[in-house]
């Protein structure tokens, strides 16, 4: 029995067999329909995320299972004190497999040492989140049809985005990737995870002007400056304005550039973007369900 | 100064010099009813000056501790007056409430039953991190 909790415990090659699975989902989803028929997924949510649980739901859904669960702590037993340890041991006696989102960080972690079903992680606070990871790369191989050679420019918050860290771990597997980093000062990249590219002598470069790397990339990877992240209202005001992309800036980009966002945006990327035919982050939300259903198949190990 | 030889027990010599209580409160020798002797600041032909425990009691000490904190310390085993075993200390791969996390995010510092575990991320720069949250482990 295995979880997925940090997107680093996946290989290389369970990548790739995660995604012909879910490129093979999208080619024939009949095929997938009644896959999980009689199977439980239980969405454990302490946090409020509209996407990510109905993006799970989804998934187990279109694979013919069926779906319990909470979507705010205080509709929990955690708002009478239950610890996640028995929260998973639980519910491991209802459903075949977890998908949980908790505000503390580790707490996934804690699930999946003490359920008896596989556990997903569906976000820890600013710690992980391998699913989006998973959909980041399903998009970023549909549209380049490859992950080597590839300039990757990760713009906005780099210090609290758990998204673009979970993609650098991802991405820096494979050869001939470039990251370029822009963000303004307060929300670089953190030191150690610079510090662990510096060791294996990875290429990066870090600005705080993205009109400037624009031409050179062949993603881009928006990401929102979150709130939620920040104990001090006053930094985020500053900050969240930082990075709004708009089509001029767009003037000197690459055509086949492919830009990315986790979403939610709030204004960090123009809508007059979304018909562009380089913006790719609502075909992203989609993917996302894909590798979701490629994701659990694995987990429960259905043929 | 003459501290007397010990029948059977434990001697960790080769302590950095002043870091002799910090080994003594984090084993909880304190708890013990046995002789103990904390000499600081002896002489050594290889450090100079280093601490040494002297533990007259055949005791399980927590090595994971002393390798965290001082990992060139050896422990010496005396048997019937004879340094019976004389063990090196590597550092440790995972440290288990030795180390509080001190990330207020971190599902430790909610969850008070949870143990608080780090593992060794980076042996030459003896860095751990929580297992949990993966934040840095700060003195």
């Amino acid at each position: 029995m295995r979880s997925l909790i940090d997107i680093a415990t996946l290989t290389v090659a369970e990548i790739d067999e995660l995604i012909a699975t879910a490129d093979d989902i999208i080619a024939n989803p009949e095929k997938y329909a009644h896959k999980c028929a009689g199977k439980k997924l239980a969405t454990l949510f302490f946090e409020p995320s509209t996407r990510t649980r109905l993006s799970f739901e989804a998934a187990m859904y279109e694979l013919g299972g069926n779906v319990l669960g909470f979507s705010e702590a205080n509709s929990s037993s955690a708002a009478k004190g239950e610890s996640v340890a028995d929260t998973a041991k639980t519910v491991s006696c209802y459903a075949d497999i977890i998908a949980m989102r908790h505000p503390k960080e580790g707490a996934p972690l804690v699930a999946s040492m003490n359920a008896s079903i596989p556990v997903i992680n569906a976000g820890d606070g600013g710690h992980n989140h391998p699913t989006q990871t998973l959909a980041d790369l399903l998009t970023i191989h549909r549209e380049k049809g490859r992950f080597d050679n590839l300039t990757v420019g990760l713009c906005g918050d780099l210090k609290f985005g758990r998204t673009v860290h979970s993609l650098i771990t991802a991405l820096r597997r494979y050869k001939g990737i470039k990251f370029v980093l822009i963000s303004p000062n307060e929300l670089k990249l953190p030191d150690y995870v610079k510090a662990s590219l510096e060791k294996e002598g990875f290429p990066y470069i870090e600005t705080t002007d993205l009109e400037e790397v624009m031409p050179e990339l062949d993603i881009l990877y928006m990401t929102r400056v979150q709130q939620e992240r920040f104990f001090n209202e006053e930094e985020y005001l500053r900050l969240k304005d930082s990075y709004i992309l708009t089509p001029e800036k767009l003037t000197t980009a690459k055509s086949d550039l492919s830009i990315l966002h986790p979403l939610p945006r709030v204004n960090e990327i123009s809508v007059a973007i979304d018909k562009d035919p380089r913006a790719c982050y609502f075909k992203q939300v989609l993917y996302g369900k894909f590798m979701r259903m490629a994701l659990i198949l694995k987990l429960l190990e259905v043929e | 100064m003459t501290v007397n030889e010990i029948k059977n027990g434990i001697v960790l010599d080769h302590i950095t010099a002043g870091k002799g209580m910090e080994i003594y409160n984090l084993l909880g020798l304190d708890k013990l009813d046995c002789q103990i002797a904390l000499i600081k600041n002896a002489l050594s032909r290889k450090m100079g000056k280093k601490d040494i425990i002297k533990i007259d009691a055949d005791i399980d000490i927590n090595t994971d501790i002393i390798g965290y904190v001082d990992p060139d310390i050896t422990v010496n085993v005396i048997k019937d007056g004879k340094n019976v075993e004389k063990k090196t200390i590597d550092l440790p791969e995972r440290l288990e409430n030795v180390l509080v996390c001190k990330n207020p995010r971190c599902i430790s510092a909610t969850e008070q039953e949870l143990p608080h575990i780090f593992t060794l991320s980076d042996r030459e720069n003896r860095v751990y991190r929580c297992l949990y949250c993966e934040a840095q482990a700060k003195d």
